[in-house]
């Protein structure tokens, strides 16, 4: 096995020396590999899609949409190497381990080839940049504002999050506190813990309507939590009366937003995300943008996005789902 | 005086106590539709908290109840999902339910492994089993058909057929435990195994059919409990074992076995639900909700702990007479 991998390797090698970097010489297309946690999940399917589309947009790209077949470091080290040996111009890769691909990585890097991470993100000594979906302060102001968007009137909204110790779910909802002052109508009342049990949510989203008889709306920035209070609601009868809004997935939501319990919700959309990072690894690897802080990179119909002091980049405020669009992505994550 | 003794009555006071400081903080609590809320929530504790009795009774422990709840119900919700009529689901379920509790029974009876070790493995089987089964993924309340949504639901005579079943159930323990042969064997399996041989009752066989009752009972609230929630994916009720144990100890079930009734394990899972069901709304904070349920637990215990022991006895009245 070794011995035909360093033989395919050594081969892969002589033939990349032979043909030198094939973007910058001739006008072939650029070919930038989307590589996915593992084939076959509608999340990155998707991804490929909106790829697929900057490609379009781009001209002179060429998607390579490969991935493991399972979520595997392991997987993905193949995955890798598989690309370096076909010398693609550029890797844009969501990792299965933030600190197992750093070493492959790096070798990509040596060959002059773009590496950059979205989604979920590697070490910074692999890659040259990441690209997150959102960032906190963006979620945090997208929860308040799905609530107030219809709440023309105002009125007590409740926020319903996973356990009192949840990372992100605490830091979104400090982020929604710092931006409340923006929507003066929106009284935020308080925050239960549904510990991101479906029962204990369901029972929380319950006693909320009990103590607040005037609530207008529920926040759920969690996937368990915003399916439990949508069908509290529902069984309580007051769909119409409650919203129900915050983060999940538009395959968990389908029903509830049909139903109406819940009027919209977000979370980051796959096809943009997949279409930022193509445009990213474009840019860095055409050698018009350089992965550094401060720096700004354009990301076509998405506009742009600048690098923090860990070469991090927010690509957008979550994407609201609702009646209108909640069928075509329910069926792709 | 000696009513009070009862650690039955001792603890229909304490839920009285608690009813009433709810209510002084939160007076919607008490309305009579709030508490058939809280008896339907608590429904699916009762069911199982019942089958763990039978269980601790006979000096086990089955840890496996909420995995094999959460097989179940994945497996009603990917029937329904392939069109399979309510009233099979459900048949379904129940099977499934005891054949998974008697698994467990088995390794008990046959290869005499200690209960706790058994249902401790099958916990994690259970579970890695519906990630065998679905991939991790979700299967969600569009996914479900209305009928399989609506049937603990329905109303009849005021109360949801949730709060039935467990009527329905409460009602077939009571005479399972107190007037059936096999009800009477559990007691004697736990209380004196030895006695229990010598009077021809199979310890195994008797721990055994603990295991299937308390495995069936688990299948049908899987079904009911994805039903109720709309959602079913492999961690649901996760943890929820320890609650059934602590419904258990808090309603008088001796751990050692051979000691409870139906009535303080009914009552033990409706001073846990009522606890769950209040502490939402009378706005204590919920870094403090856990620790007051725990302390609950603690209390209850202790004070059953002091009902049960042993005063002391004079073994030898004849002596003591003579002298």
């Amino acid at each position: 096995m070794s011995i035909l991998k360093k033989a395919l390797t050594t081969a892969a090698l002589a033939s990349a020396l032979i043909a030198g970097s094939a973007y910058a010489q001739d006008g072939e297309k650029m070919r930038i590999a989307l590589v996915a946690k593992a084939l076959g999940i509608g999340f990155f399917e998707a991804a490929n899609k909106g790829a697929q589309e900057a490609a379009a947009e781009l001209g002179d790209v060429e998607i390579i949409y490969t991935g493991p077949t399972d979520t595997t470091a392991e997987g993905q080290i193949e995955v890798i190497n598989s690309l370096i040996a076909q010398r693609v111009d550029a890797i844009a890769i969501s990792a299965n381990d933030t600190n197992a691909l750093v070493p492959t990585l790096k070798k990509a890097m040596d060959r002059g080839i773009t590496v950059i991470s979205w989604d979920s993100g590697v070490a910074p000594e692999g890659r040259q940049m990441q690209l997150n979906p959102s960032s906190a302060p963006l979620i945090g102001n997208t929860i308040i504002k799905l609530a107030a968007d219809h709440l023309p009137e105002g009125g007590d909204v409740a926020v319903l999050s996973a356990t009192t110790t949840s990372t992100n779910q605490n830091t979104w909802i400090a982020e929604m506190d710092k931006v409340k002052g923006d929507y003066p109508n929106v009284n935020v009342v308080g925050t239960v813990y549904g510990d991101d049990l479906a029962d204990k949510s369901y029972r929380e989203a319950q006693g909320l309507m009990q103590t607040y008889p005037d609530l207008k709306a529920i926040i759920a920035p969690t996937s368990v939590g915003i399916v439990a209070a949508a069908q509290a609601v529902t069984d309580a009868g007051k769909v119409g009366q409650v919203n129900v809004t915050g983060l999940g997935l538009p395959s968990e939501m389908a029903g509830h937003v049909k139903s109406g319990a819940s009027k919209s919700f977000a979370i980051w959309n796959p096809i943009d995300l997949g279409y930022s990072a193509t445009m990213i690894a474009y840019h860095l690897a055409k050698g018009d943008a350089t992965a550094e802080p401060g720096a700004v990179i354009p990301t076509g119909r998405m506009g742009e996005v600048t690098l923090d002091e860990n070469t991090e980049a927010a690509m957008a405020d979550p994407f609201t789902y609702d009646a209108s669009n909640i069928d075509e992505f329910s069926s792709i994550f | 005086m000696s009513i009070l003794k009862s650690r039955e009555a001792i603890l229909g006071l304490a839920i009285l106590v608690l009813l009433a400081v709810v209510a002084s903080r939160f007076p919607g609590f008490v309305r009579p539709a709030n508490l058939a809320n809280v008896f339907t929530d608590t429904s699916p504790l009762i069911l199982l908290a019942l089958g763990q009795m039978v269980v601790i009774l006979t000096k086990c422990i089955d840890l496996s109840v909420a995995a094999n709840l959460a097989l179940c119900g994945m497996i009603a919700a990917l029937m329904d999902g392939a069109g399979v009529p309510l009233p099979a689901i459900l048949l379904v379920v129940v099977a499934l339910g005891a054949a998974l509790g008697a698994v467990n029974g088995l390794l008990v009876w046959l290869l005499g492994i200690p209960s706790i070790v058994v249902t401790l493995g099958t916990m994690t089987i259970f579970r890695g089993t519906i990630f065998l089964l679905t991939d991790g993924a979700w299967i969600n309340a569009h996914q479900m058909s209305d009928a399989f949504k609506a049937f603990p639901r329905a109303i009849i005579a005021g109360l949801p057929v949730m709060a039935w079943i467990a009527v329905a159930v409460i009602a077939v323990f009571a005479v399972l435990v107190n007037r059936t042969p096999l009800g009477r064997a559990f007691y004697a399996v736990g209380g004196n195994p030895h006695a229990a041989v010598y009077t021809g009752i199979s310890v195994g066989r008797t721990q055994f059919a603990a295991f299937v009752i308390a495995g069936a009972l688990a299948g049908l609230t899987g079904y009911l409990w994805v039903a109720r929630y709309a959602v079913a994916y492999v961690d649901i009720a996760g943890g929820f074992e320890l609650d059934v144990v602590a419904a258990c100890v808090i309603g008088g079930i001796a751990i050692a076995g051979g000691s409870g009734t139906v009535a303080g394990c009914v009552m033990g899972a409706l001073f846990l639900g009522i606890i769950k069901n209040a502490l939402p709304v009378v706005g204590i904070s919920p870094f403090w909700q856990m620790a007051i349920s725990g302390s609950a637990i603690l209390i209850a215990i202790a004070f059953n702990a002091r009902s049960n022991r042993a005063p002391g006895r004079i073994i030898l009245k004849r002596a003591e007479h003579r002298t």
